[in-house]
């Protein structure tokens, strides 16, 4: 059987692939699915754990995890949609109205 | 090291999750983006069925790869995007690759040589992982939280359209 010490490496690389995506791309859909990206890998996380533990915590964690994310999803696609209506742009550098 | 069936497995899945999430975040087209994170949380389910954790797979299939990715390549099309209008600027992408490697490293080294929970994932009862033992878990210890992420969802409900409406100031 795989150690779970692989399982967490593979979530922490997952997880440092995600947050390069925030950081390098601009167009602000893709940020969103680097987040997806991030959150699955602390999913990841939790599902290895739980299993090197014996417990169903982590599991059921994972499950409200998805469904702060699905309307995490929801929200700011909502958000991204009125955005695009008022400025007709998905750069995040030029969405920059809030910087003083 | 002899390599069992799981091994094998872990290391084609890990490989294919990974240069998928590189995918995602380097592709310059958003659809091929969506794309690529269908696939990496295939992956991802794949491992979850690993790791004995069925129901949690089947969930991450239906919800992420089916509802949630529907719903970003909707708003893709819907929007008509194209390949970004300007990439970052090279010097700023290879700062943010060297952070992320740094970043990576880290987390690698740290999981790998300083995990505190017991090393070598044994036998386990059959019965970890049913749907049984998930709804167990969820509904009689968790109800309370269970209750709360429906109200959570009903707020997200309200909010999405309310932010979707035309003609909102």
């Amino acid at each position: 059987m795989v150690p779970v010490q692989y399982y967490l490496a593979l979530a922490g690389a997952l997880f440092a692939i995600g947050t390069v995506g925030v950081a390098l791309r601009r167009n602000v859909i893709v940020m969103f699915m680097s987040i997806e990206l991030m959150l699955n890998a602390a999913n990841l996380a939790f599902v290895a754990l739980a299993r090197a533990l014996h417990s169903m915590d982590g599991q059921v964690i994972v499950f409200f995890v998805m469904t702060v994310a699905a309307a995490e999803a929801a929200v700011g696609l909502a958000i991204i949609l009125a955005s695009f209506r008022n400025r007709m742009t998905l750069d995040a550098a030029q969405l920059s109205s809030l910087k003083w | 090291m002899i390599m069992g069936i799981g091994e094998i497995i872990f290391f084609i899945v890990g490989a294919v999750a990974i240069a998928s999430a590189f995918g995602v975040i380097l592709h310059p087209h958003p659809v091929y983006s969506a794309l690529f994170l269908v696939v990496a949380l295939f992956q991802i389910a794949v491992l979850f069925i690993l790791l004995d954790a069925e129901m949690v797979a089947f969930l991450q299939v239906l919800v992420y790869a089916g509802a949630i990715m529907v719903l970003f390549l909707f708003v893709i099309m819907l929007l008509n995007l194209g390949r970004d209008p300007e990439a970052a600027p090279a010097s700023w992408k290879l700062v943010t690759l060297g952070l992320g490697g740094v970043l990576g490293a880290e987390l690698g080294w740290f999981f790998l040589r300083r995990a505190v929970p017991p090393a070598a994932i044994g036998a386990i009862d059959p019965a970890y992982g049913s749907v049984t033992a998930l709804a167990r878990t969820l509904f009689v210890d968790h109800a309370l939280s269970f209750e709360i992420t429906s109200i959570l969802l009903l707020v997200a409900m309200v909010g999405a359209i309310v932010l979707g409406r035309r003609g909102v100031d």
